[in-house]
């Protein structure tokens, strides 16, 4: 690896960060600007005003905004995300058994989504203009194009009211054994499946498509090379950069996946966490949650550029 | 329809497909529908018409009842008005507000460019549906509020598109001779970026409605977006759940929906002539 890509690299961490900083301020001051008293809110309508200022005064209410920002930063670095409001817990501890849950169910669809969409993508791309090509196509632009809970429903409809394969609602507790656990975690993970996948084959596609029509490619079937060994010699080895990154940025789109699906199936995670902690304005816990997701999401994306700069045989 | 399929047609210089043209009478039937809808449904959409609820599709209650008995008809048409509507007003905001920033950037360039791409490309790394969640939770969801909310989500996308087009029509020659005419940065965009870019930016505009229409349905499910007794398809969803093991027209007819609208942007935008579709014009 020399100097330059080295550079850029870095120069991308650094990029990140500083989105990382904003993306935080932003949180910081879209939950500062809810409505209402949180002192007051908290004590209830029969709080003297003697005990909300008091109450403002321990939480630093007063204090102007910046600093509580920068109060709220020092705290994250120190591991401490702050008491919830609700039900005066820790979110740490709120947050802890479900953020397992959560990366349970994404790891999972991870590990099926990415054989499952590569697999259809590349061979989709081979046979370019077939029957079996069209119909990829089609069906993926269509799960692109509708609602996740729309896919989550006809989901429920096919295989628990239909075929009766599986229960509607999933709760973890509940599961005892192995086939209990497989029937609570299949119906989440099919839908996220598809929303993952629909995404990652359409650029799996593309990005072999691309490399397909290269001077190079057209050289090795002109020497006479299988159809098979062209695009498994010649094309993949130079498509795999935009395929790792289109998987990374696939998995993006599992937050937003994560977020309904763990809503519609009732499945304990910070998803479900998080829109409830915004249906009973819990300030601490919605800025703790929306920053996992964040730093998730931009752990992808940095992820996925930093294989692009260095997949590319040109800054190599 | 015999006449139609003869494809591809000729109309106002473009070629149409079949796909395409089918697409558009999609669009345009659920526009008339949200325009038209108070005139048009059968029953008032708070009327309960059904003994029974979950009622099935039968004469005069074409799409069945929903969970309170009221007809599914009528209510899937106003909330066209809603979807569509909310829609249209927070992606012609999305889209001028962006379009005329990213103009801007583009051809004033130096520091105001790059602070304002920083700064949006950071907004772009907040997950749509997070940015949703934590913005409802703070300024609520009355209709304005939802129109603003979505419109600020999707600014950056509409900005990082339209700079990108405009920076390489920045450095054709006839803007360094209008620069030379001393011509103002009003001028430079309204006349000679605009026209230039004017129809991959409406394609855009076209996918990103999609976006927001998604993510408006997705939040009025989670039961963050409309409020009741309004309700726009991703309302009626969630409020019909219930019917999910009944397998119930109301809560299927609303997905539907949803669907026939996006599918049909998105299909009507990949079958545009390439003339239009294209980056590069």
């Amino acid at each position: 690896m020399t100097s330059g890509v080295l550079n850029l690299v870095l120069k991308r961490l650094a990029i990140a960060v500083v989105t990382l900083l904003i993306v935080l301020f932003a949180v910081f001051f879209a939950t500062s600007m809810l409505p209402g008293d949180t002192a007051s809110i908290l004590l209830g309508q029969a709080a003297t005003p003697e005990a909300v200022a008091g109450l403002r005064e321990a939480m630093h209410l007063n204090d102007p905004a910046i600093l509580r920002f920068l109060r709220w930063l020092l705290g994250l670095l120190h591991g401490d995300l702050g008491t919830s409001y609700a039900n005066e817990m820790p979110v740490a501890a709120l947050i802890g058994g479900r953020f397992v849950n959560t990366m349970e169910l994404a790891g999972i669809t991870t590990l099926l989504s990415v054989p499952l969409a590569l697999t259809l993508g590349i061979t989709a791309a081979m046979l370019r203009g077939s029957l079996y090509d069209r119909t990829v196509t089609i069906l993926s632009i269509g799960v692109i194009s509708v609602p996740e809970f729309m896919v989550a429903t006809l989901a429920v409809l096919l295989f628990a009211v239909y075929l009766k394969w599986l229960p509607a609602l999933s709760s973890v507790n509940e599961a005892h054994t192995l086939t209990d656990l497989v029937r609570i975690y299949a119906m989440p993970v099919i839908t996220l499946t598809f929303v993952i996948s629909a995404q990652m084959i359409r650029m799996t596609r593309a990005a072999v498509i691309e490399t397909l029509s290269t001077p190079y490619v057209e050289m090795a079937l002109l020497k006479g090379a299988s159809r098979g060994r062209m695009v498994l010699k010649h094309a993949l080895p130079n498509a795999l950069g935009p395929i790792v990154n289109a998987v990374a940025l696939s998995l993006s789109y599992l937050v937003g996946g994560v977020i309904i699906v763990e809503t519609i199936f009732n499945y304990p995670g910070i998803a479900k966490l998080m829109v409830d902690a915004v249906a009973t304005r819990d300030l601490p816990l919605i800025q703790s949650c929306a920053m996992i997701f964040c730093l998730g999401y931009l752990l992808l994306i940095t992820v996925a550029d930093i294989i692009a700069i260095m997949s590319n045989p040109r800054l190599r | 329809m015999a006449r139609v399929a003869a494809s591809p047609r000729s109309f106002l210089g473009h070629s149409y497909n079949l796909v395409g043209v089918v697409a558009a009478l999609v669009i345009l039937a659920w526009t008339l529908i949200a325009i038209f809808a108070p005139a048009i449904i059968p029953h008032s959409i708070g009327d309960i018409v059904d003994d029974d609820y979950f009622g099935p599709m039968r004469q005069g209650l074409w799409l069945g009842s929903d969970y309170l008995g009221r007809d599914m008809l009528s209510r899937v048409l106003m909330g066209a008005r809603y979807t569509v509507g909310i829609s249209l007003a927070a992606v012609a905001i999305a889209c001028f507000s962006g379009v005329v920033l990213g103009m801007v950037a583009a051809v004033t360039g130096g520091w105001l460019d790059t602070c304002l791409s920083r700064f949006l490309d950071a907004m772009n790394s907040i997950p749509s549906k997070l940015f949703g969640l934590v913005v409802v939770a703070a300024v609520g969801s009355s209709i304005p509020a939802l129109i603003l909310t979505l419109a600020v989500i999707y600014i950056p996308g509409a900005y990082r598109f339209a700079r990108a087009l405009a920076v390489n029509i920045n450095t054709m020659d006839f803007m360094t001779v209008a620069r030379v005419r001393g011509e103002s940065t009003a001028y430079l965009i309204g006349s000679e970026i605009l026209p230039n870019i004017i129809r991959p930016v409406l394609a855009d505009f076209g996918l990103r409605f999609v976006f927001i229409v998604l993510l408006l349905s997705g939040l009025s499910f989670l039961g963050l977006g409309l409020q009741p007794p309004l309700a726009d398809w991703g309302a009626l969803v969630r409020e019909n759940i219930g019917g999910l093991p009944f397998a119930a027209p109301a809560v299927i007819i609303p997905s539907l929906a949803i669907a026939s609208l996006t599918i049909s942007v998105n299909l009507l935008i990949d079958n545009l002539p390439q003339k239009i579709r294209d980056r590069d014009t």
